[in-house]
């Protein structure tokens, strides 16, 4: 019997009050964004905002609680934008999103940082069990990044996983890793860079003491690319199905999967509020189709980050989330 | 000297030359800073300001815009969209089957109230008639109305009532089409459609195509219909654009410098071009002799007759002093090129390439 997880990736929405502060406190242009030496007043309202979306998770009942990624003004290219040996160019489309991010620029080593780091060692605080930390993939951050330093994208590539991998080792103890990758099927690698992913992946993986889980959305991998993913040393691999089902199941029946799997059954991006039952629903058929489905652990998610909802509807999500895992182990039990 | 009625309808009696190339802006502009002073007492329920005071400081913000419009030279005016907060936001508050949650981010601490669609959408009420016939009551030029095409109230809406994004936004379009009539009873005879979210998704152009189909449906032939696409990569959507049922296509082409100037003379651009001369997106006055120069770009794609003039984009980011100085050097600007064109000193490239001899 598969344990559910009921999970998110991260990156929340600020909630409202935080938005407006936060945006009088810092102001509205590009040099205004998050530079990773903010001063005591912002820090305060951040770790506001921090602990009422951990509370968040916690009221709501998810198995896992991160951090939330308040801070991330450049989404999953925050950790290259806040590091020192990187210059944030112009404001650059995020994927096919109505949203932008600071182009980083990477011009010298990426050495370690610790930024994330910290943004963790202020949750563990908060949370008993459960802890789980985020990151950009290798590849993703790589791809979303500019490098004027490396020079070939494949040295790129494993000097972007080495950093990922040197913030990760500085982490607190953790249970789960979500490491983000859209861009695999967004962007994905070309004939050559597609083999050296797993490698980067398990890399950053390696670093960790925990479950990891790769997680790419916004459809489905190209079988080559996925095949490839699963060589790395990695307990998980997610699958957005709100996006694209069809061709998920395709590879999972045709490939075959890692011992525990993360679904993305609830739209991270429509104020729609799934039904647990319907959430449920969708679980039993994914594995209703998959002729041996034995996962040890079966990770419940929003299909993407949920900085696209307003924070109400983001509350509602993780509501349903964790209440559709609960409602599947209720009725295991009954 | 060629002529096109449904252009040159606007042109003014007393105009100086006898070339007429339209100048007029994209629709929004910055707001005087009173206004946005007077929205916040509006919005604290502690003051006394009240919902008439907030009636009558957009009423004056309305009328100072449309003047400012007119003493820039401009023939054709907006009062500068004063009335509205965004461009979904707006339009979203009056259409039935919208809710709202909350603000989402766009970038930084850059939020909107992104509406939800939670139920067929339905007209309600008027969503520009009064604005229409307030600014035209208070202009002495033409006045245009920009409307935010419905792929773009689709696109930027969370839908959770559609089967798809394209089936919401047919819908939209035929809402779009009932306020166009509305509009063109109370005597509105220049209409734009914005379609930004185009820019962004060109493969889709065959839905805006379709929306627009819908849009223009008994609209009658004189009044102006225009399209203002953003900056974007334009190849993928031309030359298919010029199936749209539009008469003008208003482009942003200032800020890439012109670059893609080709793409528009490789298929002959068979309808008017209202071409974008200055950066809405600098904060620095472009001068004249650098206007006339992009306003002479546009003659390399269509002859003077189907030639409009414009800035790029909305300008509503820039400071106000900037703004008006773009206008006013953009209409000098204009009026030097015409006048060149009457003294025939100005070459026309998109004429002599099209004339009967060279076939």
């Amino acid at each position: 019997m598969t344990d559910l997880v009921a999970t998110t990736p991260g990156l929340f929405p600020l909630p409202d009050w935080a938005k407006a502060e936060l945006s009088d406190l810092k102001g509205h242009q590009k040099g205004d964004l998050i530079s990773g030496d903010e001063g005591p007043e912002l820090q305060d309202a951040y770790d506001r905002a921090r602990t009422e979306v951990v509370d968040a998770q916690t009221d709501a009942g998810l198995d896992r609680v991160v951090e939330g990624q308040l801070r991330w003004d450049d989404m999953l290219a925050h950790p290259l934008a806040v590091h020192d040996n990187v210059e944030t160019r112009g404001i650059v489309r995020y994927y096919d999103n109505n949203n932008f991010y600071r182009e980083p620029v990477v011009q010298d080593d990426l050495t370690f940082d610790g930024d994330v780091a910290a943004e963790l060692d202020a949750a563990a605080e908060q949370v008993d069990d459960g802890l789980q930390a985020v990151l950009p993939g290798p590849y993703s951050l790589a791809d979303l990044a500019t490098d004027e330093h490396y020079g070939d994208e494949t040295e790129f590539l494993h000097a972007v996983a080495d950093f990922l991998a040197g913030e990760a080792d500085a982490f607190p103890d953790v249970e789960t890793l979500f490491l983000l990758e859209p861009s695999l099927v967004e962007n994905a690698p070309s004939e050559g860079l597609d083999a050296e992913v797993p490698e980067a992946v398990t890399a950053v993986a390696d670093a960790v003491d925990c479950e990891v889980v790769v997680h790419p959305y916004w459809g489905a991998l190209d079988e080559k690319v996925y095949a490839h993913l699963l060589d790395a040393d990695v307990d998980a691999v997610g699958f957005d199905f709100v996006a694209d089902h069809e061709a998920n199941l395709y590879n999972l029946q045709e490939y075959g999967a890692t011992d525990d799997i993360a679904l993305g059954l609830l739209d991270g991006q429509n104020t729609l509020v799934e039904e647990p039952e319907a959430i449920n629903e969708r679980v039993d058929w994914v594995f209703d189709n998959l002729p041996v489905a034995e996962f040890d652990t079966t990770y419940v998610t929003t299909n993407t980050e949920t900085f696209y909802l307003p924070y109400s509807k983001f509350e509602a999500k993780v509501e349903a989330a964790a209440d559709a895992v609960a409602l599947a182990e209720t009725e295991v039990q009954a | 000297m060629t002529t096109n009625a449904n252009r040159d309808q606007f042109r003014p009696e007393d105009h100086p030359n006898d070339h007429f190339l339209l100048t007029t802006v994209v629709g929004s502009y910055p707001k005087p800073k009173w206004l946005n002073r007077a929205k916040e007492l509006y919005e604290d329920p502690d003051h006394e300001f009240d919902a008439d005071d907030w009636a009558e400081a957009k009423d004056d913000a309305c009328r100072l815009i449309t003047d400012e419009h007119e003493r820039a030279g401009l023939d054709v005016v907006v009062d500068g969209e004063m009335r509205r907060n965004e461009m979904v936001e707006f339009f979203a508050h009056r259409i039935e089957g919208y809710e709202f949650n909350g603000p989402v981010k766009v970038w930084g601490h850059n939020y909107f109230d992104k509406p939800s669609v939670v139920d067929d959408v339905a007209y309600d009420e008027s969503w520009l008639v009064d604005e229409y016939e307030f600014t035209a009551d208070a202009a002495e030029r033409p006045v245009k109305v920009p409307i935010t095409g419905p792929y773009t109230l689709a696109n930027w809406s969370f839908n959770e009532a559609y089967e798809d994004d394209e089936a919401l936004a047919y819908d939209l379009a035929d809402l779009v089409n009932e306020e166009i009539e509305k509009l063109v009873d109370a005597g509105a005879r220049y209409i734009q459609i914005d379609e930004p979210a185009l820019a962004t998704t060109p493969d889709d152009h065959a839905i805006v195509g379709e929306c627009l189909e819908r849009i223009a449906d008994n609209i009658d032939e004189d009044v102006r219909i225009g399209l203002h696409v953003c900056y974007g990569d334009y190849s993928r959507i031309y030359p298919e654009i010029l199936d749209y049922p539009v008469d003008e296509f208003d482009l942003e082409l200032a800020n890439g410098d012109y670059e893609q100037l080709d793409v528009f003379t490789a298929d002959e651009f068979t309808k008017d071009l209202a071409l974008g001369v200055v950066d809405a997106h600098v904060a620095e006055v472009e001068p004249v002799e650098e206007i006339k120069e992009n306003v002479r770009k546009g003659l390399e794609v269509v002859p003077p007759e189907r030639l409009v003039i414009s800035p790029d984009c909305g300008v509503k980011l820039l400071p106000r002093e900037v703004a008006f100085g773009k206008m006013e050097n953009m209409v000098q600007a204009v009026r030097e090129v015409e006048a060149e064109l009457d003294a025939g000193e100005i070459e026309v490239p998109a004429t002599s390439q099209r004339s009967p001899a060279d076939d």
